[in-house]
């Protein structure tokens, strides 16, 4: 609008500038620029703003200094929600890190069936989180009727209290993330391994490598580059898991899966402390930058760029 | 087996014939298969199973084979009584707008970026792809507040459709995606196209669009993924029931309804998308893929 009261001044440059494609670049690039502005840039700058601030959304928001997050460090529930998401994260890289792997580079071998390798183990990928939760939730029922504890039952195993028990509840939780996540990590290598190339397995085989020593040597170093970034991203959402622990226990029992995101959860929606919540979300966010930038350190060495 | 055309894999012509190989290969495929059937279509099965029976049965026998009788009633039940039908219309109408929204943002910022170029333009990359290595996390409480009160504007969109499509498009990872994809069309055919008099309108919908089809199908199938598993932030931004997707509406209804219901309720909920899943397997398979690479 400006740009137009100005116009007859400078007509010669405002017409080149027009011309040139000016107004249509900034025309073209106002959806860009208000989404972020109003749901990127300006939620993490408020973020940081919030996080030395008391509000409550009924006062008036006042300047608190550092309060917010010394609150938030010596919350006794914080030491358990970190070890907790932390147990989480090793889980389920224990668990949900080599099968989406091993599945890839067998499927990769097959020629004529791998399709419905494929299909049937990105089924789980397909139902939606949520009803794969409530699904799940019920077989872990802890009577001796649950469908895992009449499966187990036939061996002579169980009953178990699965999500009932501190020390179960959070690998059975892994354990449906891992089913769930499985097969979509798998695609992802799957893609990956059609790049690998084929020759140097007839070099290796010449050389005299069995099988499991060319898979080992041939085709997972051919990946790395992907299995590194797959394995970085894993973590990332690992330490931010939500809805898993708050729809199967609610960070029970006795507060044996609550996580960091359940604990900015409670702070934010229950008791109503914006300001302890976003605190605790920057410092879970520091964390997670540090991590990302020693991750990258470490594995330069060994990443293919 | 006809090998002579394909290409080989880690296990050579040779190793297929050593015995160990011929007979252990297909063993563990069969026993794989099994696994994988087990775990992939096993549940499936089982909520069909289910989602007919009576809630005696489920919870009594849940691991028998065959439900005392077969109540079909279970799904029209679960259908009007539960309303599904409206939930998943809800979750549609959340993943329509969502992807509109993003293809519509994440375009038009690429066409800039990458193809007029502006001055300006490199800073507003940076800014971007600055909230790329920022988890998601630190701005989940500040993005609530921003749809309670939209500054500036002062307008409240919670419980409108608008708070879950809006902040969906603000992705740096599909801008710089698509901006690229649109980097390697070759600029020839854009001078070509300005010499010819195209407008920049016509430059972006005749001859960018077009050409990028393929990643815009990957973009809008991970835009359509991303909201379907969405939980929380729907759940935040959308309290009034008559609105909420699927995934927040089946916790809340489960507390209130019959075993048997629930389970025909999570039925209907998984057949939806495995149906859809099924039929477009390919396209969605070679997405899903393809987003490996972009990542990379």
């Amino acid at each position: 609008m400006a740009s137009l009261q100005r116009a007859p001044r400078s007509r010669r440059s405002i017409k080149t500038w027009y011309h040139s494609g000016g107004l249509s670049s900034i025309v073209f690039v106002l959806p860009l620029l208000l989404t972020f502005l109003y749901f990127s840039w300006g939620p993490i700058v408020r973020g940081l703003v919030l996080s030395f601030q008391k509000n409550n959304l009924v006062t008036a928001p006042e300047w608190v200094g550092m309060a917010n997050f010394s609150y938030v460090l010596t919350d006794p529930q914080l030491p358990q929600a970190a070890v907790n998401t932390l147990y989480f994260a090793l889980l389920a890289l224990i668990f949900g890190f080599p099968v989406p792997l091993f599945l890839a580079v067998f499927i990769s071998e097959l020629r004529s069936t791998g399709w419905l390798y494929n299909v049937i183990s990105y089924l789980p990928a397909v139902v939606p989180p949520v009803a794969a939760i409530l699904l799940w939730k019920f077989f872990y029922d802890p009577s001796g009727t649950g469908v895992f504890n009449a499966i187990l039952g036939w061996f002579g195993l169980g009953p178990f209290a699965w999500l009932n028990s501190p020390s179960l509840a959070m690998p059975a939780i892994v354990l449906e993330a891992t089913w769930a996540g499985a097969g979509a990590t798998s695609i992802i290598y799957l893609a990956a391994l059609t790049g690998v190339r084929t020759e140097l397995y007839e070099a290796a085989e010449l050389d005299g490598a069995g099988i499991w020593s060319r898979v080992w040597h041939v085709t997972l170093p051919q990946i790395r580059g992907i299995i590194l970034i797959m394995m970085l991203l894993q973590l990332i959402g690992t330490f931010q898991v939500f809805t898993e622990p708050f729809l199967f226990t609610g960070g029970g029992p006795d507060n044996a899966t609550t996580t960091i995101l359940l604990l900015i959860y409670r702070y934010a929606f229950i008791n109503g402390d914006f300001g302890a919540a976003t605190a605790l979300s920057v410092l879970l966010a520091g964390v997670l930058c540090v991590l990302s930038v020693v991750y990258h350190l470490l594995t330069r060495p060994w990443s293919t760029t | 087996m006809s090998q002579t055309v394909q290409e080989r894999g880690i296990i050579s012509h040779a190793d297929r014939k050593r015995s160990v190989i011929r007979y252990g290969l297909p063993a563990i495929q069969v026993l794989l298969f099994i696994g994988v059937f087990i775990a992939g279509v096993g549940p499936l099965l089982w909520l069909l199973k289910s989602g007919l029976s009576t809630s005696q049965d489920i919870l009594r026998g849940p691991m028998q084979l065959w439900p005392s009788g077969i109540q079909w009633a279970n799904l029209p039940n679960a259908w009007t009584r539960v309303q599904i039908g409206s939930y998943l219309g809800n979750t549609a109408i959340i993943a329509i707008g969502s992807l509109v929204s993003t293809l519509f943002v994440c375009t038009t910022g690429a066409f800039v970026l990458s193809v007029l170029r502006p001055k300006w333009g490199p800073i507003v990359t940076g800014a971007v792809l600055a909230t790329l290595f920022l988890p998601g996390v630190i701005s989940l409480v500040p993005l609530y507040l921003t749809i309670l009160k939209m500054p500036v504007l002062g307008v409240n969109l919670q419980n409108t459709f608008w708070a879950v499509w809006l902040p969906q498009a603000a992705g740096a990872f599909n801008i710089l995606v698509m901006k690229r994809y649109f980097d390697s069309i070759p600029r020839e055919l854009i001078e070509a196209a300005r010499i010819d008099g195209a407008s920049n309108l016509r430059l972006f919908t005749s001859l960018v669009l077009p050409l990028s089809k393929p990643i815009l199908g990957v973009v809008a199938l991970l835009t359509v993924i991303g909201s379907w598993k969405d939980y929380l932030w729907p759940l935040l931004v959308l309290p009034d029931p008559r609105l909420q997707p699927i995934s927040v509406a089946l916790p809340r209804v489960q507390e209130t309804t019959e075993i048997s219901l629930q389970m025909s309720a999570l039925f209907l909920a998984v057949l939806v998308p495995v149906v859809l899943f099924l039929v477009f397997q390919k396209q969605f398979l070679r997405g899903v893929g393809m987003s490996g690479g972009i990542k990379e």
